[in-house]
This record gives C-alpha cells, sequence and structure tokens, in this order.
C-alpha cells in the first residue's frame, strides 16, 4: 500500500513516464503526431468530404440530397461552358507559367554568377515583395492597369496617347500580367539555386575545349538548371489554375476562372455538390497534367544530355 | 565565368535591377495614391493628404475588423510554431522510416489551392457543430502556416549542436529540463521568426477567412467589401499601405533574427 502511495499517480506523471520509457523512434513519432493530426483533421478528412458531397445533389430549395448520384460529373460533361473554363483556366495557367520563367531565368543567372558581393540584399530584396498581401498586391495592378488607372492617366496626362487603352484591364491578358508578378518569387528562387548549385569547372571545361558563351549556356548551363526550372514551373501551374483572388477582381467577364466558377457554386447558386464536383475535376486535371509536363520535360532534357 | 564578355554581364544587370523595380511597382503604387488628395486614382497627383489615413480611424468597423485580425493572427502563429517546433525537432534529429512522405503531408497545404482548402473546410465545419467564425480561420489559417513553421524551424535546427543536450542530459538534466535551458533557447532566433511570419500570413490571407470568418470579418475580408465602393477607395489605399508596412517590419524583423544568429558560427 505504502509504495502506491509514494508513486505520483497523476495523469501528466503517467504520460511522463511513459514517454521517457519509450524508445527514441516512438518519441519523433508521438511528437510528430499533433502536427499530422492538424493536417489530417483540417485537410485530409475535409478533403474526402469533398469527393464524397460531389455525388450529392442539392435541390433548387438549396436543401442537400445525400443518396449517390454522378448528376454533378454529367452536367459538367453535357455543357461545354463548363469545360471551356476549366480549358481557359489551363491555358491562363501555362502562359503565366512561361511568362513568368522567362522573366525570372535571366535574374536568377545574374544573381548566381554576376552577383558576388551583396547576394544576400538580393536574395532578401527578391523575397520582400512577397510577403506584402496578395489581395493588396492584385489590388495594386488593378489601379495601375485600369481605364483612368495609373498607366492610362499617366500616359494621357504625358500627351502620349489620347485615348486610355482599353485592354489593359478585364481579360485574360491582366491576369497574365498580374499573376506573373505575383508568382515571380516562386519562379526566381528555385532557378536560382538550382544554377548555384552547378560545378563552375564544368563551365570552365565548355569553355576551354572551344565552346562559345551561347553554346556553352544551352549545352551545359540550361539543361544542369532544369530540376529549378521544373520546380519552379509546378509550383507556379498548380496554384494558378486555382487562383480566385486575381481573375475576380481584373479579370472581368471573359477572365473567368475554375475558381469563380466554385466559388458561385459555394454562394450565389448555393449548389455545393456541384461546386464540389467542379473542384475534384479541377484537381484532378490539375495535378495529371504536372505529371504529364514533368516527365516529359524530364525524358526530353534526358536526351539533350 | 571570366571568360564571360562584360556586355552580356550589362545586360543582365541592367534588366535584374529594372525586374527588381518592377517586382516593386505594385507595392509603391499604392502608398502613393495614399496620399493623394482626390477620389480618382489618377495621375497627375493632386495635393498631399491625410485625410484618407484620419477617415480609417474614425471608422469602428475597421477598427473591429483589426482586433479579429490580430487576435486571429496571433492564435494562429503561436499554435503553429508550437507545432512546428514539435515536427522539425525530430524531422532533423533522426532520420526516421517514411521521412520524405510526412515533409510531404505536411507540405501538400502550399500547393493545393486556398480555394479549394476554404471551400472543403467549408463543407466539414457546417455539417459539424464548429460552425464558423474566428476558431474556423485559425483553423484554415494554421494549415497553411504550420508548413512555413516547419521548413523555418527545421532550416534553424539543421546543425543543432546536439552534444549539449546530451551533455545535459548526461549531467542529469531531465528531457523536459534540457529542452527548457538548453534546445529551446538555442532554437529561439527561429522560434521568433516563425511567430512573426506565421503571424504576417495569417495577418494578410483573405480567401480563407473570407469564406470561414461568417459575421466576424479579417482586415482583408472587410477590404474586400469596401473595394466595392468607388469612394470608399481611397481609403482602402490608406488601409493597404499601413497593411504592407506592418507585413515589411515583421519580415524584415524575422530575416534579421535568422540572420544574425547564424552569423555566429552555425549553418545560414
Amino acid at each position: 500500500m505504502a509504495v502506491k502511495v509514494a508513486k505520483d499517480t497523476s495523469f501528466s506523471a503517467a504520460i511522463r513516464r511513459v514517454f521517457l520509457r519509450a524508445r527514441p523512434e516512438t518519441k519523433a513519432y508521438l511528437q510528430l503526431s499533433p502536427g499530422l493530426i492538424l493536417v489530417a483533421g483540417a485537410l485530409l478528412v475535409p478533403l474526402a468530404l469533398l469527393i464524397l458531397a460531389s455525388f450529392w445533389s442539392s435541390h433548387s430549395g438549396g436543401e442537400i440530397d445525400t443518396s449517390f448520384t454522378l448528376a454533378n460529373y454529367e452536367k459538367l460533361l453535357e455543357r461545354p461552358g463548363y469545360a471551356m473554363i476549366l480549358l481557359r483556366s489551363i491555358g491562363i495557367a501555362a502562359s503565366v507559367t512561361l511568362v513568368t520563367l522567362v522573366l525570372a531565368y535571366p535574374l536568377a543567372y545574374f544573381v548566381a554568377f554576376d552577383v558576388r558581393k551583396h547576394k544576400l540584399i538580393w536574395l532578401i530584396l527578391i523575397t520582400l515583395p512577397f510577403w506584402t498581401s496578395y489581395l493588396l498586391r492584385v489590388f495594386a495592378w488593378k489601379v495601375i492597369l485600369g481605364w483612368n488607372g495609373a498607366i492610362n492617366s499617366g500616359l494621357t496626362s504625358l500627351g502620349v496617347i489620347d485615348e486610355p487603352f482599353g485592354f489593359l484591364l478585364y481579360n485574360p491578358l491582366s491576369i497574365v500580367i498580374t499573376m506573373s508578378h505575383a508568382w515571380a518569387t516562386f519562379a526566381i528562387l528555385p532557378i536560382y539555386l538550382s544554377l548555384e548549385k552547378i560545378d563552375r569547372n564544368l563551365l570552365d571545361a565548355a569553355a576551354d575545349l572551344g565552346d562559345g558563351p551561347l553554346k556553352r549556356f544551352f549545352r551545359v548551363t540550361l539543361p544542369l538548371s532544369m530540376p529549378g526550372v521544373l520546380a519552379a514551373a509546378v509550383i507556379i501551374f498548380i496554384p494558378t489554375v486555382g487562383d480566385y483572388i486575381t481573375p475576380a477582381m481584373v479579370g472581368g467577364p471573359d477572365g473567368m476562372m475554375v475558381s469563380n466558377l466554385i466559388q458561385a457554386q459555394f454562394s450565389k447558386a448555393n449548389n455545393w455538390p456541384l461546386g464540389a464536383a467542379v473542384s475534384v475535376v479541377s484537381i484532378t486535371s490539375v495535378a495529371m497534367l504536372s505529371f504529364v509536363f514533368v516527365a516529359s520535360v524530364r525524358a526530353l532534357t534526358a536526351r539533350i544530355r | 565565368m571570366r571568360h564571360d564578355g562584360t556586355i552580356g554581364r550589362r545586360l543582365r544587370k541592367a534588366f535584374s535591377s529594372a525586374y527588381l523595380f518592377y517586382l516593386y511597382l505594385p507595392v509603391l503604387i499604392l502608398p502613393l495614391f495614399s496620399f493623394n488628395d482626390s477620389y480618382y486614382i489618377s495621375f497627375p497627383l493632386q495635393s498631399f493628404t491625410w485625410r484618407w489615413y484620419s477617415e480609417l480611424a474614425s471608422d469602428p468597423s475597421i477598427i473591429a475588423a483589426l482586433y479579429n485580425s490580430v487576435q486571429i493572427a496571433l492564435v494562429t502563429a503561436v499554435l503553429s510554431t508550437a507545432l512546428g517546433v514539435l515536427t522539425a525537432r525530430p524531422l532533423s534529429k533522426y532520420s526516421l522510416r517514411g521521412t520524405k512522405s510526412i515533409i510531404g503531408l505536411i507540405m501538400l497545404p502550399m500547393v493545393i489551392p486556398e480555394l479549394i482548402l476554404a471551400v472543403s473546410l467549408l463543407v466539414v465545419l457546417n455539417q459539424t457543430s464548429i460552425g464558423l467564425g474566428k476558431w474556423a480561420v485559425v483553423l484554415g489559417h494554421m494549415l497553411i502556416c504550420y508548413p512555413f513553421a516547419v521548413a523555418i524551424l527545421m532550416s534553424r535546427f539543421e546543425g543543432f549542436a546536439t552534444v549539449l543536450e546530451e551533455a545535459s542530459l548526461d549531467l542529469g538534466a531531465t528531457p523536459f529540463q534540457t529542452f527548457w535551458r538548453i534546445v529551446f533557447p538555442l532554437a529561439l532566433p527561429g522560434i521568433i521568426a516563425s511567430v512573426l511570419l506565421t503571424f504576417t500570413i495569417s495577418f494578410d490571407e483573405f480567401l480563407i477567412a473570407f469564406f470561414l470568418s461568417s459575421s466576424e470579418p479579417t482586415l482583408p475580408v472587410y477590404l474586400w467589401g469596401q473595394l466595392r465602393f468607388p469612394k470608399k477607395l481611397p481609403s482602402a489605399l490608406a488601409l493597404g499601405t499601413l497593411i504592407i508596412a506592418v507585413s515589411f517590419v515583421f519580415v524584415i524583423l524575422a530575416e534579421w533574427l535568422r540572420r544574425r544568429h547564424s552569423a555566429t558560427g552555425s549553418t545560414p
């Protein structure tokens, strides 16, 4: 009896004893578990429910019928409007990715190869704008591109143009301009990292063996930096297909993207089973496209090398 | 790169400087027009004014939204950093089975469009009794802040002096004493950096808050509502300028903390 009394029987002490006796590996998994529970509870379970909900249906009154049906997916297949919006989103995201990569590469190259003393300052300057609110950056582009916006009013007051440009705002072009700005950091950093890793001796060797600067770039530098370019492409492409703020703010009716469609189903249209189906279709098609893209670029660069 | 022609390098420098300026263009435009005494956001600039800022200060719903935003961002930052410490430590200390897939799972919220995160949480919270509001936003924000916290703290813990920890345990300290007196102080710059950055992410985030905040709007959600009214646009610019200023201060502070400490010997 006396032994039992001396022993601390409180709950926390029990936990502590279990924790102290556990193998290091068990301890590690125990420490990991709260975070993994968060991801499971706030991401995996809701995603699973979203997929499940895409097989439900909504009555006109907004009431949800939870019996299994393929009606939502049939609707998406039948009406060409949905497919068109998805294709447009993919097209816009692909253009954004391409434009961003082409603009980001020279800057990444410059910081990796030309800057010697102030590398850190350049890197911090590149990352800083990314930390400001995405909503505000998109809003700023709306202010810049508008009919009476900074560009048009600036050019008019300088006397360069008589009539404001109408093509700057509320179309897919404005989405590409805004997004390729907003995602620049995500392109520059991975490309910079892969350029930085390139063994400088390889470049000297190529030069010694008679390659000019251009030839050397296309035969040595570019192929070796491909992992960074690929990572950047995927990091930009996947979220831009599903971006909501940019098309909603600067896209106009011609720039409607798949996320606007999803949002409408969850609010105005009040048909969230259909919204869930659109989400599922867009996620799966984006995942498949990215997979095919990465695989084919890998195959292609392997042949160049 | 000694063999490189200087013309190529000059071209690259000119392009890079121009591109960097372009990256800052929107961030500069908002403050510029927030001091402009006109309802129209267009050139030429009118006279300088503080009017839009004083309009902000006199609006009680902005103060309420600010209060919501700060509350949500604080709770999110502390909780996701705490989870980040718990996660980053074992991941960088041991080589566990399945480390790669665990990291993949943790980073998953970064590649899923925020709208999808928001609507899937919306479906779950509407079906259960948790409901919408501040706590729902905290949950959603933790999901996107947690991967950042883990990434920041893992780079902090890498090359961490395990020797000190072992010495402490050998000298008779309990694991909890060792954590509080050795691991925590050494990791503190990383922890503060993580709190500052996750605070900034949560404070700036719009989409998840837009879906989940219900009748308790955050500052970005409130701002979004104001953008519909042309007369409110200048004060929206002023509000945006303030939000950007807060983010800049926090991020520069966090970067400084991270770099300053790593400069004293351990890896950056």
